[in-house]
């Protein structure tokens, strides 16, 4: 129940734990080169740092001195009797720790306002990068994962370089104070006291290896109780509809059962761990007490130096626990740092050239020339594609799915880049401008109609944040939007959910439609809808979708034949190539793939 | 609804009362504690001992069996310790185990209307999270309580058996200690929940931008991303700075008073034994008794906050598990006898919310073996009338009959094991095909199953693929086509073989050839059973024995293709729109 600073905690809820699911601290043997890389992140904060690090020392000196006070009041002041000499020194001691709370304090915050730092800029840097990495490395790589690097990864190398770092050579320093003063006071003593580290570096050992092992299963377990749950959750009205309310109870108490035995298993290893630790620091008195106790007997050693002996081995055992622990954690922090790392590494494929131009305001004619392209080097999605669409004009691509219709819709974006030929807009090639004022100039309604969490306003107005409600009213009017929204009780200020679920599927189309329209492109990039909506929107989105198209130069990627039968050219796209192209009627004349699509719907 | 306002010693009780199953090891956990806490106070006991009559004395065999003595107490706490461990993690897991399954229960029984109103993460949240605070609790967090106050209780007894003076004078601290622990914990608490919370912003940011890629780029927006990004960036940095710095100048705080306790106990406690009021080793005896109670003390400071934590996660837990069943069997309910397939309403009305009704007095009977198309816009009631009929709702007024039993006379089984449901979102379970067909009827065989799923024109593709019946669908396994997901659901409820069929027949676009197969398939499974059809397709409605047409609640008119068509201007507008959208 401990707060912690940056840890990704369990604000994501049950999600994180199944993104949790499957990543590991890896058993990767120390990475230097990434460890410095790591390292390096700390460079800008470095008077933080270095001050953290001299109070550090000083507060280490600090905690060191007082069993050193206690010995001293003993000895020298209470067994003497010495009652004036008591009192300065307690109050000597009281300095001490007053002072030991001020460096303690002060130097914690720095190590956190430092982390805390990193963390931020390290989160805002591969924000950044992800919107400079391209379509394509977006495809590659599930949402899930980036987001546990962004949020996760980050976390973890911040513990390492904020308080690792800094635990690591502190409790060094005030491990190796303790052995000196220690040694100092009584080397026989002091190496029989030692004598109980092997034991517990074993025990440490054997622990963590164990521990490791059996918390990642707790881990699974956990994860199969949420995903069995949030699978009968989402399926409760099929279980309901089948009455099969006693099976999925069965089998939820089965993986609920294996999670429970799992956390058993590994809360037992602590349970053996915990006392074993402890019983060896009391082994650690008992020797301190035993040749102590026998060398204060024969006279050879003070009654205070046998307590401050006991005031040190008490304090022997924490930094060694710690850094034990710091080893995991170093661990995990180079492997998420290297996964960090070559995130931030990938070189965008997409980028503008040095000398690129801003694409002065566009026409509309689209040209592709001998366009071929490949997602995968020998897989080949379109090759050798000639294509020109003049300003204003429709096109409407179609065909059988997969055969590239959607890739080369893409290509006009330049959401992809070209394999061999180019793609010319108003006589330019896309790759010689800069692709913001490229894509201002476009617009896409998307197969699947995204909408982001926030009001219905502000995904109306995505293209233009600072915009009147009133062009927002607009806009959503052309796209005959207008009417549901206002008869939602919020209206436009009603908040998206997640996923847009709290909208039907054409609802999302008609605001997806609306934000299209006011961002008012040149080209138009409409992949149609492939769910089916009832009837009625089915005609509001049609009609709004003809609205938009006028005075626009539109590519539209068409899944059914009821939009296009106006376009001024019809593209039939299969593998890879435009093997048919012309008007509606001219096509169903020349009896090709067209009429028979056509025909068979 | 009912017990919205416990109070939180009630919503603990309650919470504790899951313990009562596992109450010997809980007891005997509290018992070890007990004895654990007895050995802990004895041990400075046996230093003072060893220093004052061992080393004080000079007396070598004393020192060496005191040790001795010493680690054989250490060993039984060790011992002990284990034991009370294992034991109240066991009754707490079991606590939790038994949460969950009674959480997943009540969600299985819980009607429509209440998921309706409820959102997945949420009773995942409950569910998983909240269990788990209230688990915590039970166990380790309130042992730990119990375990602070008993040794609080018998330090302050030890200490002032050695010295009530000095006794008194050295626990001064402790409220101060005990103050401020807590004040800690309880101003964290809300800060951490609060940076908790705007991490998640963040992340939902992240995501957000992730998901909608393809838009971000398109409209040109990443600027205005990264500002936004920043913007939740920044608010988690200040707010996670200012914890930072709480924690870094409150936290040190609590060893600063307990070591100040220690500077009363040597120079107070010197000065008496300077005066020989107090020997050396009670000295040293107190000043370890004083060290040992600083630990659990600030664990009460952290755990005090769990327990307001464990209250509003328990209330969060009870009320799922306190919410009202809508749907259930009435006290007497006998089971359906096998169905001939008639189904009355008798002036059903219903409405999902008080006040606003989405059925208005509908009457209708049907024969069996009939096949109903239901035809309206989105709102019409559609969707409310096939909810009635295996009772997903209860109607607010009138009767649903089915062979002339009022549905809600009969037992829910008897009753959803006759009707079979096949939906336009489809569900399929992360697991075998083969399970998921036999979802349906668990006991049904090979054979049968096979024949359920070659009607269903299912057989074909799932035997292409390289694991068959085998392969696993879902999240972890193989994704299937919409159309794929659609004939395997259409082969599960055929193996069902209900009587009275309800059925949204609209399918995501798929191609042709799939388009024809799932005809077939529909066609195979409405054959000689009640149909109730939420009809998208034109060759549903031509072949309907009935047309319902609906508007507002309502049945406007009714009556075969043939008829409607000619005699029903609505029912030709509606069939006209259909046809558009479809003729594509």
């Amino acid at each position: 129940m401990s707060f912690s600073i940056g840890s990704a905690g369990s604000a994501m809820g049950p999600r994180s734990v199944m993104q949790d699911f499957g990543r590991e601290a890896g058993g990767q043997a120390f990475n230097a080169r990434i460890f410095r890389r790591l390292l390096g992140f700390l460079t800008p904060h470095w008077p933080r740092m270095l001050a953290a690090l001299i109070l550090m020392l000083i507060s280490s000196m600090l905690a060191l001195t007082t069993p050193y006070l206690i010995k001293i009041a003993i000895d020298e002041h209470i067994v003497a009797g010495n009652a004036d000499a008591l009192f300065y020194t307690a109050m000597l001691m009281a300095l001490v720790f007053v002072a030991l709370y001020a460096t303690t304090a002060v130097q914690q915050y720095l190590l956190s306002f430092v982390g805390l730092r990193i963390l931020t800029s390290l989160r805002a840097r591969l924000f950044q990068h992800l919107q400079v990495l391209p379509v394509s490395y977006h495809h590659a790589h599930i949402v899930g994962v980036t987001i546990s690097r962004v949020i996760g990864d980050v976390a973890v190398i911040n513990d390492l370089l904020s308080s690792g770092v800094a635990t690591i050579i502190g409790d060094t320093v005030v491990l190796a104070g303790i052995v000196l003063v220690m040694l100092s006071l009584n080397v026989q003593l002091a190496l029989s006291a030692f004598a109980v580290l092997p034991l517990m570096l074993l025990a440490t050992w054997l622990f963590s290896r164990r521990a490791r092992i059996a918390f990642r299963q707790t881990r699974q377990r956990l994860a199969a109780v949420v995903g069995g749950l949030a699978e009968d959750i989402s399926g409760i009205r099929v279980i309901q509809a089948f009455a099969r309310e006693g099976v999925s109870a069965t089998r939820f108490e089965e993986v609920n059962r294996a999670n429970r035995d799992a956390n058993i298993d590994a809360m037992s290893l602590s349970f053996i761990f915990l006392p074993t630790v402890d019983f060896l620091g009391i082994l650690a008195t008992a020797i301190v007490l035993w040749a102590g106790g026998l060398a204060v007997a024969r006279g050879d050693m003070t009654l205070g130096t046998v307590v401050a002996f006991l005031a040190y081995v008490s304090r022997f055992f924490q930094p060694i626990q710690d850094l034990s622990q710091m080893y995991t954690m170093m661990q995990s922090a180079i492997a998420g740092g290297e996964r960090v790392l070559e995130m931030l590494d990938t070189r965008p494929e997409i980028y503008d050239e040095p000398a690129a131009i801003d694409m002065p305001s566009i026409a509309g004619r689209v040209e592709l020339r001998q366009i071929s392209f490949s997602y995968q080097p020998d897989a080949p999605v379109l090759h050798d594609v000639n294509l020109v669409i003049e300003a204003g004009q429709t096109v409407a691509l179609v065909g059988p799915t997969g055969a590239g219709k959607t890739t080369i819709a893409n290509l006009v974006a330049r959401l992809y880049d070209v394999t061999a030929g180019a793609v010319i807009i108003d006589g330019l090639d896309v790759r010689l401008v800069t692709q913001r004022s490229l894509r201002r100039q476009m617009g896409l309604v998307p197969q699947d109609p995204f909408l982001f969490t926030g009001s219905i306003a502000d995904n109306i107005r995505f293209s233009a944040p600072e915009i009147s409600m009133q062009k927002v009213e607009e806009a959503a009017r052309a796209a005959n939007a207008h009417d549901f929204i206002s008869a939602l009780p919020k209206g436009y200020a009603t908040r998206i959910l997640e996923g847009g679920v709290n909208l039907s599927l054409g609802q999302r189309q008609l605001i997806c439609i609306a934000r299209a329209i006011l961002a008012n492109p040149r080209i138009l990039i409409l992949d149609e809808a492939t769910a089916s909506v009832d009837t009625l929107t089915e005609g509001l989105i049609q009609e709004a979708l003809q609205k938009l198209l006028v005075g626009r130069t539109a590519i539209v990627v068409a899944h059914r034949l009821s939009t296009i039968r106006n376009a001024d050219q019809i593209c039939v796209v299969q593998a890879g190539g435009i093997i048919e192209r012309g008007t509606h009627d001219e096509l169903l004349e020349n009896g090709g793939l067209y009429r028979e699509l056509y025909q068979r719907q | 609804m009912t017990s919205k306002r416990m109070s939180g010693i009630q919503v603990l009780a309650r919470c504790f009362g899951y313990l009562r199953p596992y109450r010997r090891i809980t007891i005997a956990a509290y018992l070890a504690l007990i004895a654990v806490n007895v050995v802990t106070l004895t041990i400075p006991q046996f230093i003072r001992w060893i220093v004052d009559h061992g080393i004080g004395r000079q007396d070598a065999g004393l020192v060496k069996t005191s040790v001795l003595g010493l680690l054989v107490l250490a060993l039984i706490k060790g011992i002990i310790s284990y034991f009370q461990g294992c034991w109240t993690e066991t009754a707490s897991q079991n606590v939790a185990c038994d949460l969950r399954n009674a959480i997943h229960g009540q969600l299985a029984r819980l009607s429509f209307s209440y998921h309706d109103r409820s959102e997945t993460g949420q009773l995942l949240t409950r569910a998983i999270q909240d269990v788990e605070r209230i688990r915590f609790i039970t166990g380790r967090a309130f042992l730990r309580i119990a375990d602070g106050v008993v040794l609080a209780i018998g330090t302050t007894l030890m200490l002032l058996l050695i010295n009530p003076l000095l006794a008194i004078l050295a626990m001064s601290t402790m409220p101060l200690l005990v103050w401020r622990a807590m004040s800690l914990g309880q101003r964290l608490r809300p800060m951490s929940l609060v940076i908790q919370k705007q991490l998640g912003k963040l992340t939902t940011r992240l995501e957000q931008n992730l998901r909608g890629v393809r838009i971000v780029k398109a409209f040109a927006q990443e600027d205005a991303e990264i500002a936004r990004f920043a913007r939740e960036n920044r608010r988690w940095f200040s707010l996670s700075a200012l914890t930072a710095r709480l924690q870094a100048f409150n936290g040190p705080q609590i060893d600063l008073i307990a070591n100040l306790g220690t500077v009363i106990v040597i120079g107070y406690g010197g000065y008496l034994v300077i005066s020989r009021v107090l020997t050396l080793g009670e000295l040293v005896a107190f000043a370890t008794y004083l060290g040992q109670l600083t630990v659990p003390v600030r664990r009460l400071g952290n755990i005090v906050p769990a327990v307001a934590l464990a209250v509003t996660a328990g209330e969060r837990v009870f009320e799922i598990l306190d919410a009202i069943c809508e749907v259930k069997d009435l006290p007497g309910a006998s089971p359906l006898p096998a169905v001939r397939g008639e189904v009355c309403f008798e002036q059903v009305s219903f409405g999902y919310t008080h006040g606003h009704r989405i059925l208005q007095e509908l009457s209708f009977c049907v024969e069996p073996g009939q096949i109903i198309a239901l035809l309206g816009t989105t709102g019409s009631g559609k969707s409310t009338i096939i909810n009635l009929i295996p009772r997903f709702y209860d109607p607010t007024v009138g009767r649903v009959l089915i062979d002339g039993h009022d549905i809600r006379q009969v037992t829910l089984a008897s009753l959803r094991d006759q009707v079979g449901t096949v939906l336009q979102e489809t569900t399929l379970f992360a697991t075998t095909i083969r399970e998921n067909i036999l979802f349906g009827k668990p006991g049904a065989g090979e054979a049968e199953m096979i024949a359920a799923a070659r009607a269903a024109q299912a057989h074909d593709f799932i035997c292409e693929m390289p694991l068959g019946y085998e392969t696993v669908v879902g999240e972890r396994g193989v994704t299937l086509s919409g159309g794929q997901k659609q004939r395997v659901a259409i082969a599960r409820t055929l193996l069902r073989d209900p009587r009275i069929l309800i059925l949204d027949d609209a399918t995501a676009s798929v191609d042709t050839a799939t388009e024809q197969l799932i005809q077939i398939a529909l066609e195979s499974l409405m054959a000689g059973r009640t149909c109730f059809v939420i009809a998208q397709r034109l060759s549903t409605l031509r072949k309907a024995d009935r047309i319902f047409i609906l508007d507002r609640g309502q049945i406007v008119a009714q009556g075969k293709h043939d008829e409607l068509i000619l005699s029903c201007g609505l029912y030709a507008d509606l069939y006209q729109q259909q046809a558009k959208v479809s003729a594509l």
